[in-house]
């Protein structure tokens, strides 16, 4: 428990250490940087594109204007894109479980998930966080804002960073057991991402119960959601979901980091 | 109590195959059983064996990548696959055939790097850093990325990296493989330098044996998971039974000579090779041999350490 | 004959990747879903946007999945062999095979893309069938011509990709150029959106424009929405595309075979 907690208190600083490195070694390349950071900018940008094309056929959708729409997809926007930036790279475990360097990784005395999700870092993934914060500050001019709805939205961003950060690295731990299947932690991640990009009316009830009860996602966006725009649950959930994120999000990183031991234990009592 | 504590250590794999038809079969394999060994400070141990014998899944357990299945390990009085991080920054591993550097950057980058997640203090990395760059001569490709540098260049730039944080323990897991014979005599002659001078133990486990030869006073061999010798190099020829060899040039062809403490291999026209326990003078034999026939020269033959090597992978195993 | 060998290589190459296979094939599902939703909301409003009516747009979304691998939308497929060969300098080889580089790279990809059809193309096809109402093409020449444009498309694809993973000759890696090929591909084939349902004048630019070919065309003609005349006009634009394309692929080989041979380099 000591060495846990020990842990916690140095790993923002040994992870700050390792992605500094790595971005003045990426800024040394400065036209592919260029480069790189534009065109993750315009693709984030295209689904914004889709979804504006989508609601100027039909002005709104299920009852739920571009300027709200734009407010989910902002807030699931800055959740993936914050979790994606600080440990994205955790979906390459399974190349270097499979090039070996994971055992070089081991023999380092820097836990093992810090240089994992510090590997790589790239500030170049700043371009999906900015156009998210971009359109979810465009949304957020037409809130009707009160003192408690700032604290929400607070919690709500963080806590949408919380959980997809516990999806990133729960789901890439299946790379432990099988280094193949790196993009099945997508149809969770990119795949909830999507799904909280629209007002979750559109799906059956069931749907909504799945994020709500089995992948929690629901609570990253579309519960506190409802309550900045002072709308009432389609699916009759209680109004107090609308703080539950933050515990949500507490519950997933737990889950996470066991699921994390699980597979690193597992790498150890088996060997590659 | 020794640096490197290992008593009764066993690891065994479950192996899982698909079968003819549906059913899969499991066996178990048991890599590494019944290992007892202990390795005191400032020791340059060589590790070798047959592929497959162990050494690898030795080298796991001892850095913690690998829990044992059973047995007692303690490596500078901790428990490796309990430990790993704080034992991390008293060792350095060095994986033969993969890099740790990273692919994509230049060297001097990769050693940055290694300074911030071991946290070395600025100085003492400057200093550490000029002296490998120098023995190992390093010094024209600290800018150049590392998938550009040939294996032997690489090697040179992984033990660096192994060294920047100044471990008590190195490991070295098929160092030499793949090099060429100049590299691999200027890497024998640092990693001798380094024993000698900071004290840094050495366990190194290697296929050539020229390695062991050149650099280790005591050698481990393994085979089928266990020990079949543990002892000095000396001990090692006596124990694989060696014999060195006197090649006789007689003047003329002659019969099988006949002397005393040899025995004859082979003849080749005039020329005999006599074969004689590893421990005997040679002395007495050639005196016998110029007193009875008439020699045109003569010449002595150490023992091959792989005939030596092989003749212990041959025994039977002692359980 | 040479060209099957090649393409029965790539075939076996990709189809030794079980599990990410099916992890895709879970990954297409799961967007299926969404999307499949998300346009039911859509024509729920404007009933027949685009000229297609809810059923469409739904088996519209299952098509797009399908072809996603199996054209290679996004980028990836055996050009990216050729990039990275491009990068280490062994295409020097290659070029001075009696094989040209395009003939031979098309084949490997085309192995390739036959795997996709069968695994990410038929599996979730199936599962949207299963969840879903969609539509099945009308008729047994409607069936044949889906399946021949399909093969256009996927050609199509290849030239891009061809010529995007060529630019590493000029800029050392095509990286940059490969994510943005790619996001033009997702936009401009109606991956986000279909292009009929894009207003005036993106959509005619749209349609007229090689990646349409990825899956604008394809879909219409299973659809139903490309008969007669205009479904022969359909592939004629595609192989018209080809022609050009895969021309501009010979012409950039030229340059680069110039650019080796005397350069070394």
């Amino acid at each position: 428990m000591g060495e846990a907690l020990g842990v916690v208190r140095d790993a923002p600083r040994q992870y700050a250490r390792i992605a500094r490195l790595w971005v003045r070694s990426s800024l040394s390349y400065r036209a592919s940087f260029a480069m790189l950071t534009l065109a993750s900018l315009l693709l984030t940008f295209l689904d914004f594109v889709g979804l504006g094309l989508m609601l100027h056929l039909i002005g709104d959708l299920d009852g739920f204007a571009l300027w709200e729409i734009a407010l989910l997809y902002g807030a699931s926007g800055i959740g993936i894109g914050v979790a994606d930036l600080l440990i994205g790279s955790v979906e390459q475990i399974g190349q270097h479980i499979r090039s070996g360097t994971l055992d070089a990784m081991m023999v380092r005395p820097v836990p093992l998930i810090v240089q994992v999700c510090a590997d790589r870092f790239a500030l170049r993934r700043l371009g999906r966080i900015s156009q998210a914060v971009a359109v979810f500050a465009w949304a957020a001019w037409s809130v009707d804002w009160t003192p408690s709805k700032v604290v929400v939205a607070l919690l709500m961003v963080i806590s949408a960073s919380a959980i997809f950060f516990a999806l990133f690295v729960t789901f890439s731990c299946i790379q432990f057991w099988t280094q193949d299947a790196s993009e099945f932690a997508n149809a969770f991640t990119y795949g909830g991402n999507t799904m909280t990009q629209y007002p979750l009316s559109i799906f059956p009830s069931e749907v909504l119960k799945s994020l709500t009860f089995v992948i929690p996602v629901a609570f990253a966006n579309w519960y506190p959601c409802l309550y900045l725009l002072d709308r009432e649950d389609p699916f009759g959930m209680p109004g107090w979901f609308a703080v539950a994120p933050p515990f949500v999000a507490a519950l997933m990183c737990v889950i996470a980091g066991l699921t994390w031991r699980t597979g690193v234990r597992r790498y150890t009592s088996t060997g590659s | 109590m020794p640096l490197i504590d290992v008593r009764d250590l066993a690891r065994t794999f479950v192996v899982r195959k698909r079968a003819r038809g549906m059913r899969r079969t499991r066996t178990e394999v048991r890599a590494v059983r019944d290992l007892t060994f202990a390795v005191e400070s400032g020791e340059m141990v060589g590790y070798i064996g047959p592929n497959g014998a162990g050494k690898s899944t030795t080298i796991k357990m001892l850095t913690g990548i690998l829990v044992p299945t059973a047995g007692h390990l303690h490596v500078a009085g901790l428990e490796p696959s309990r430990r790993r991080t704080d034992l991390a920054r008293r060792i350095g591993v060095v994986f033969g055939q993969r890099t740790s550097l990273w692919w994509d950057l230049p060297l001097r980058d990769s050693f940055e790097l290694l300074q911030k997640i071991y946290g070395i203090a600025p100085d003492r990395y400057r200093a550490n850093l000029a002296e490998f760059v120098e023995l190992l001569d390093l010094g024209d490709l600290l800018d150049t990325p590392v998938r550009q540098l040939s294996l032997g260049q690489r090697m040179r730039g992984d033990i660096t990296a192994a060294l920047l944080h100044d471990p008590e323990i190195l490991y070295l897991d098929e160092p030499t493989i793949g090099l060429d014979v100049v590299s691999k005599g200027r890497l024998r002659e640092f990693l001798r330098t380094l024993n000698a001078e900071r004290g840094t133990t050495l366990l190194l486990t290697t296929h050539d044996l020229q390695d062991i030869e050149a650099l280790c006073r005591r050698v481990m061999v393994i085979d089928h998971g266990t020990l079949v010798f543990d002892g000095d190099l000396a001990a090692l020829h006596r124990e694989g039974g060696s014999t060195r060899t006197l090649v006789v040039d007689l003047l003329d062809e002659a019969g099988p000579i006949e002397v005393p403490g040899a025995t004859v291999r082979r003849t080749e026209g005039p020329r005999q090779w006599l074969s004689f326990p590893t421990d005997a003078s040679a002395a007495p034999i050639v005196a016998a041999v110029a007193a009875s026939y008439a020699v045109a020269d003569l010449s002595i033959q150490e023992p091959d350490i792989e005939d030596v090597i092989r003749d212990l992978y041959g025994r039977p195993d002692r359980s | 004959m040479l060209y099957v060998a090649i393409a029965t290589r790539g075939f076996r190459r990709y189809s030794t990747y079980r599990a990410a296979t099916l992890a895709g094939i879970f990954t297409n599902c799961v967007f299926g879903v969404i999307y499949s939703y998300a346009y039911l909301a859509l024509w729920a409003q404007r009933p027949d946007a685009g000229g297609y009516d809810a059923t469409d747009a739904v088996t519209y979304v299952w098509i797009g999945q399908a072809l996603l691998m199996t054209v290679a939308l996004w980028g990836g497929g055996t050009t990216d062999d050729l990039a990275e060969r491009i990068r280490t300098g062994d295409v020097a080889i290659d070029l001075y095979r009696p094989v040209g580089l395009v003939p031979w790279y098309l084949a490997a990809d085309l192995g390739r893309a036959a795997y996709h059809f069968l695994t990410r193309g038929l599996a979730p096809t199936v599962v949207g069938f299963l969840v879903f109402d969609i539509v099945l093409p009308g008729s047994a020449v409607a069936t044949l011509a889906f399946l021949v444009s399909m093969v256009l498309a996927v050609v199509t694809s290849f030239a891009i990709r061809f010529l995007v993973a060529s630019t590493a000759f000029w800029l050392m890696d095509q990286s940059g150029v490969k994510m943005l090929s790619g996001l033009a591909a997702l936009f401009l084939s109606g991956m986000v959106l279909p292009l009929v349902i894009f207003p005036e004048p993106l959509r005619s630019i749209a349609l007229a424009l090689p990646w349409a070919s990825y899956l604008q065309t394809p879909a219409d003609i299973w659809l139903g929405k490309r008969v007669g005349a205009d479904l022969l006009a359909g592939l004629g634009l595609q192989v018209t595309w080809i022609v050009v394309l895969v021309g501009l692929c010979q012409v950039v080989v030229a340059a680069a075979t110039r650019k080796v041979v005397v350069q070394g380099g």
